[in-house]
């Protein structure tokens, strides 16, 4: 059995928001698949935790690099100590239920900061600095939401990941040429941290408009990403991958 | 500004062609690796670096890339 496209052995891979749901168990399959792990995140207690439930593998120790990314010096300094990558997954990110007309300037500015500005900023540095192998691949968790449909109350979260979207495809575009591969997981609900400000009878109606009849565990996007990392998918760039359990077909 | 860094800056630009092609008699458009994302790539270098502004018109008055640096030093 020695036929797996899907294998990560010999890259190193960077995570953003990697003591999150989702970011902490992108490291762990990663890992699982042979990636050496950078993880990076801005919670000191979670991060540590996530950083020792990582497989070890052969090709070096897995780091935890504690950076608030919304910080340019400490976002530069990150980008100054990691090692080359492979693979680059841009998935910190914040959300908040707001209806439109209670925006503020205030919560309209630190979401755009965390979610969009961060992401290109991270993403400049990091080619600017040619930190980014050839053959590489850089996976955003962007949204289905802003993407492939809108919701009442998500207006800065949709927009923001509307801006990821763009941003991924012309990334795509312009290192396409180069090697460098760019795409996006776009998930509906996923059983994390995130949706907390949903109540249990809200989550239960919403998840009837799911066809598979549940929401993703952030195994469910780790696994996508973990497939847009591999040479599984080497001739996928400027792809957006729904992984909404058929939610957006209605 | 020192020639020695806007040559590095210039070479920064570039992906395959070796980073000891580089010296101020070089030709830049004969790289088989010239094309014109890596043109606007320097006329944006060219501005973060220096903060400058240059335009496809000053760059087509280059031919090496210390005729670009004498055009961007003019601009200093």
């Amino acid at each position: 059995m020695e036929y797996n496209p899907y294998s990560l052995e010999g890259k190193t891979i960077l995570v953003t928001g990697g003591a999150g749901g989702i970011g902490s168990e992108v490291g762990r399959v990663c890992s699982k698949l042979g990636a050496r792990i950078v993880l990076t995140d801005n919670r000191e207690d979670a991060l540590q935790s996530a950083l020792s439930s990582l497989v070890k593998v052969d090709g070096g120790e897995h780091l935890a690099v504690n950076a608030d990314l919304t910080n340019a010096d400490e976002l530069n300094a990150l980008v100054d100590q990691i090692p080359e990558i492979d693979g680059f997954v841009c998935n910190a990110g914040v959300m908040k239920l707001v209806l439109t007309q209670f925006i503020t300037e205030e919560e309209l500015t630190r979401i755009q900061s965390i979610n969009l500005n961060a992401p290109i900023l991270l993403t400049k540095a990091l080619l600017k600095k040619k930190k980014i192998r050839k053959g590489g691949s850089i996976v955003f968790t962007a949204s289905a939401a802003g993407v492939f449909r809108v919701s009442m109350g998500n207006a800065i979260y949709a927009t923001t990941k509307c801006g990821i979207d763009a941003f991924m495809r012309t990334v795509a575009l312009e290192y396409g040429p180069k090697g460098i591969r760019c795409n996006s997981v776009n998930p509906g609900m996923v059983e994390t941290a995130l949706i907390g400000t949903f109540t249990e009878e809200q989550k239960e109606k919403e998840k009837l408009n799911y066809p598979l009849r549940r929401f993703a565990q952030p195994e469910d996007i780790a696994q996508g990403i973990a497939f847009l990392l591999s040479d599984a998918s080497s001739f996928v760039t400027g792809t957006a991958l729904k992984i909404d359990g058929g939610m957006t077909l209605s | 500004m020192e020639l020695k860094d806007f040559v590095q800056n210039f070479a920064n630009q570039f992906d395959e062609t070796d980073a000891e092609m580089f010296t101020p008699e070089t030709k830049f458009r004969d790289f088989e690796e010239w094309s014109s994302i890596i043109g606007l790539s320097i006329i944006l270098m060219v501005d973060e670096e220096y903060g400058i502004t240059i335009d496809a018109d000053d760059m087509k008055q280059a031919e090496t890339i210390g005729e670009l640096f004498n055009i961007v030093q003019a601009k200093a």
